[in-house]
């Protein structure tokens, strides 16, 4: 089996968020119980041992905050859509499958991206094509180009807003380039 | 109303009680949607989103009313546990139930998987097996 050796500064946000759980879970944050519990985290990540995830090496605050908050606006204002949609539509609705080519081809920010989209309600990934980073997204109340046209480019927003927030410099400079032009 | 009952008492009682109602109505919601929905996929959208929204309002107003700050860092983890695994669950189900044609094709206004699927199928040669265009490694 073929081990790559991964650094501590890789594996370091993996066992912050273990010790972090394991904190939550005893509901105790004493530093003798914290000290513990990152040892705990360094044993498991040895003998549980996951492929490596490839971070960007940037991740900027500012604007996770504010992208934070969108979200969370877009999820409340989303479910009441469905709520809308399922008493006033039901077994009429129209939905699409569409299919948004990703700029990125980093599996953190696919994967991010996908888990964004479906949570915000109204979309939902049905399927992912890594070797060309498109997502296949199946968009409810999705009645003609227009509104495909418009779910894309949401798609698309978010995964900008996440290359932002944690992507690698090359791709923010793509990006930037794309925005200017 | 008179500045003694407008305790912080009264707003936090009263803020649960709205997030408590609202995150509950978040799951008729879902559960309207399960019945009026017309296939698998819409299904998925009304049994797992709302979900997410009525969770953190319900986990909100628990941590309220719990009044102990020892209890908000677990609140926390179930919900981002609840965030990391529901889009998981939803795309292997919608993925089998595209796959397995559990789909009203008439309801779609376009279908842009369709083609590839089908590509891809031919490439292979046999029908059934879509995992050609995906998961290659």
């Amino acid at each position: 089996m073929n081990r790559k050796r991964i650094s501590l500064r890789q594996e370091l946000p993996l066992l912050v968020w273990l010790v972090i759980v394991w904190g939550a879970l005893w509901q105790n944050f004493s530093p003798g119980n914290l000290l513990f519990g990152a040892l705990t985290a360094v044993v498991v990540a040895r003998l549980f041992y996951l492929p490596p995830v490839e971070l960007g090496g940037r991740f900027n605050l500012l604007r996770a905050v504010p992208f934070a908050l969108v979200f969370v606006a877009k999820v409340v204002t989303a479910s009441f859509q469905v709520l809308y949609l399922a008493l006033a539509r039901g077994p009429k609705v129209i939905s699409a499958v569409v299919a948004v080519p990703l700029r990125s081809h980093s599996d953190l920010l696919v994967t991010a991206t996908g888990h964004v989209t479906a949570l915000i309600p109204g979309s939902l990934v049905v399927e992912v094509d890594r070797s060309t980073s498109t997502l296949y997204i199946h968009g409810i109340n999705v009645r003609n180009a227009d509104d495909a046209a418009r779910l894309r480019k949401d798609v698309r927003d978010t995964e900008a807003g996440l290359i932002r927030i944690m992507g690698t410099q090359a791709e923010l400079s793509a990006l930037n380039q794309e925005a200017g032009s | 109303m008179n500045p003694e009952t407008f305790s912080a008492d009264t707003v936090i009682d009263a803020v649960s009680a709205v997030f408590m109602v609202v995150g509950a109505l978040m799951s008729l919601a879902a559960a309207v949607g399960l019945l009026r929905f017309p296939d698998l996929m819409t299904r998925m959208h009304a049994a797992t989103k709302p979900q997410v929204l009525g969770l953190f309002l319900l986990l909100f107003a628990l941590g309220l009313q719990m009044r102990t700050w020892w209890v908000w860092p677990v609140l926390g983890v179930a919900w981002i546990f609840q965030l990391l695994t529901v889009p998981v669950s939803a795309h292997m189900v919608g993925r089998a139930g595209y796959r397995t044609k559990h789909l009203h094709p008439e309801l779609l206004s376009t279908d842009e998987l369709e083609a590839v699927v089908q590509q891809a199928a031919g490439k292979r040669g046999f029908g059934d097996d879509g995992d050609a265009a995906t998961d290659r490694r």
